[in-house]
């Protein structure tokens, strides 16, 4: 009995310390957004500040930067990504996991070879088709590389491929359209499923750098990881209470809607590992 | 008689020949403006690219030049006498190599010990898988800061409390990579737990009531004997895709060292950003983009090799 105890005390002192180390960078991004220069630097650490002045770093992030805008920014390019990635998977999908027609076996087998490329390969002939067309530097820029997601096709297939054929054909011949069967049979069973991807894609481009770097030139349409860059680059000797306070800002949102919804969040984001 | 039954058979099965390939041709139409959209954007937008990338590092092209020519190897020829390219490829494997062991066992551990209690569980959970989700960008800076930061940051002014020697982490050519893999350890153990804590729970109950009849009941034995082997597959998953993510170091260094100080931090992805969007050097950019796509790839393949081969014999 004793050592089950002190095996339990071990097991929550290692878990506990772990989890200090987790949290630390968070709790310190908030309490030194909180804190003005003066306290930033002082020689002697303290968590909390000690005057609320320090609040005044978020009134001066979102004065110096376009920091509202750098977050709609992120929420039109992420939304309009998964828009766009939800309407192509998913008919093609559905075709995928129950539909007989010639190139069905390629076209898996390309989504396949889909799978294996990793984002940053098709960035520079990407970027190249953006200037043709005259797009980069706009929300097409950001918006359009990504309306395809093979992973989103892969996964959506395999939730439709669990719907009983029963039930396609009672659809045909209550008269349903293929699409309407799409849309109003299939899309229903996999809701689970596409709010996981969903997950997955959101939290994926919101915290995407490296393309938005690539494409965008004008700080009105950065998105909210590059809009932090203009902190940093915007006046000789960058104010860290002022980063902070737009560091926080830009990690809110996606922390505070884990913290809701974890489990939603944890099986979407661990998908993205299993294909 | 005969004559005319024969014909009525042959006219009803041609019929229904007909009408069978009526349903094919329409099956099949539906299929492909169904799928069609989505197969022409990903030619588009991922394989056409990727091939694209392929026969442009065998070009001479730099972005917005009027004319290109075809130089075979040339660019892989240049990228091999690169001293430039050398460090960054070095860097990236001390890199992974770094990050990917931490990594995959402080996931493990996590996982082990959660498992091993049943309080706290949802919460340590919660906890260890925060940082999946973070932007990396912005909390670059707070570990540049807060932690890295030579005078005030907290690992200098612990170390200097208890009177040893203190360094600019993040400016010392020594050890700036392997602050950045600290970074990078920190943002990826979540995820290898929660792969482990699914591999955990896939290993039947009675494996271990099994163990126990034939002597392993100390938790080591336990494991060395029961968990280890099971979770075996699991393993060489979680260290694929850490060791693939590790490979697609970028964010932290353009953050904090844009590859210096001296190239101590320049990676494989910072040398494609520089060379094909700061020098326009779109040929040689595709160039190492090959090699870190080929890396990628052999990653992958061993995995599905590996994980094959001990699903037969284990």
């Amino acid at each position: 009995m004793r050592t089950s105890i002190a095996a339990a005390l071990f097991r929550h002192l290692i878990l506990a310390t772990g989890a200090v180390l987790m949290v630390l960078p968070f709790v310190l991004m908030v309490s030194i957004s909180l804190k003005t220069e003066g306290e930033i630097y002082h020689p002697q650490f303290s968590l909390l500040p000690t005057s609320p002045d320090g609040i005044e770093n978020y009134v001066a992030a979102f004065a110096m930067q376009p920091l509202w805008r750098y977050l709609l920014n992120g929420v039109l390019v992420c939304v309009g990504i998964f828009l766009a990635q939800a309407l192509f998977a998913l008919p093609c999908a559905y075709a995928l996991a129950k539909l007989r027609w010639p190139g069905r076996n390629l076209t898996m087998a390309f989504v396949l070879l889909g799978l294996l490329i990793p984002p940053q390969v098709p960035a520079v002939p990407v970027y190249i088709m953006l200037w043709k067309f005259g797009l980069l530097d706009s929300y097409a820029a950001l918006i359009l590389p990504s309306a395809i997601s093979v992973f989103g096709i892969f996964l959506m297939r395999q939730f439709f491929r669990t719907v009983p054929d029963d039930l396609i054909s009672a659809a045909r011949m209550d008269g349903l359209s293929e699409v309407a069967i799409v849309w109003r049979i299939m899309l229903p069973t996999a809701i689970p499923g596409l709010i996981a991807f969903g997950i997955l894609s959101v939290v994926g481009h919101w915290n995407d750098f490296f393309w938005p770097l690539i494409a965008i030139q004008t700080p009105e349409l950065a998105t909210p990881a590059l809009g932090v860059m203009f902190f940093v680059t915007a006046e000789a000797g960058t104010n860290f209470g002022r980063l902070m306070a737009a560091a926080t800002v830009v990690n809110a949102p996606l922390v505070i809607a884990f913290l809701i919804a974890q489990r939603w969040f944890i099986d979407g984001l661990t998908m993205s590992s299993m294909k | 008689m005969a004559e005319l039954a024969t014909a009525r058979h042959r006219s009803s099965a041609s019929s229904a020949s007909r009408r069978l390939i009526g349903r094919w041709v329409a099956e099949t139409a539906t299929a492909w403006s169904l799928a069609g959209p989505a197969v022409a954007l990903m030619w588009l937008l991922l394989l056409g690219p990727a091939a694209a990338v392929v026969l442009l590092s065998f070009t001479d092209w730099s972005f917005g030049q009027p004319t290109m020519s075809w130089i075979g190897l040339g660019n892989f020829r240049e990228m091999v006498a690169d001293q430039l390219f050398r460090t960054s490829f070095l860097n990236t494997l001390v890199y992974v190599a770094f990050t990917m062991p931490l990594s995959v066992l402080l996931g493990l551990g996590a996982a082990l010990l959660i498992e091993s209690g049943t309080s706290g569980r949802g919460f340590y959970r919660t906890v260890f898988f925060l940082p999946v989700t973070a932007t990396l960008l912005p909390m670059a800076f707070v570990f540049q800061f807060a932690y890295f930061h030579p005078t005030v940051g907290i690992i200098n002014q612990t170390l200097s409390a208890f009177g040893l020697p203190t360094r600019d982490w993040l400016r010392d050519p020594d050890t700036a990579l392997l602050a950045l893999g600290v970074i990078g350890i920190w943002q990826s153990v979540g995820l290898n737990m929660v792969l482990f804590l699914a591999g955990l729970k896939g290993i039947p109950k009675d494996l271990y009531d099994a163990a126990a009849l034939d002597g392993a009941d100390g938790a080591w034995e336990r494991f060395r004997r029961v968990t280890w082997p099971m979770l075996g597959p699991a393993t060489l998953f979680v260290l694929t895709v850490t060791a693939i993510k590790s490979f697609q170091v970028f964010d932290t260094v353009i953050a904090l060292t844009q590859g210096g100080p001296g190239n101590a931090t320049n990676v494989l992805l910072f040398q494609m950003y520089q060379e094909g969007f700061s020098f326009l050097r779109s040929a040689y950019a595709s160039a190492l983009t090959c090699v870190f796509l080929l890396f990628v790839l052999v990653l992958t393949l061993l995995q599905v090799v590996l994980v094959d081969r001990k699903t037969h014999y284990g």
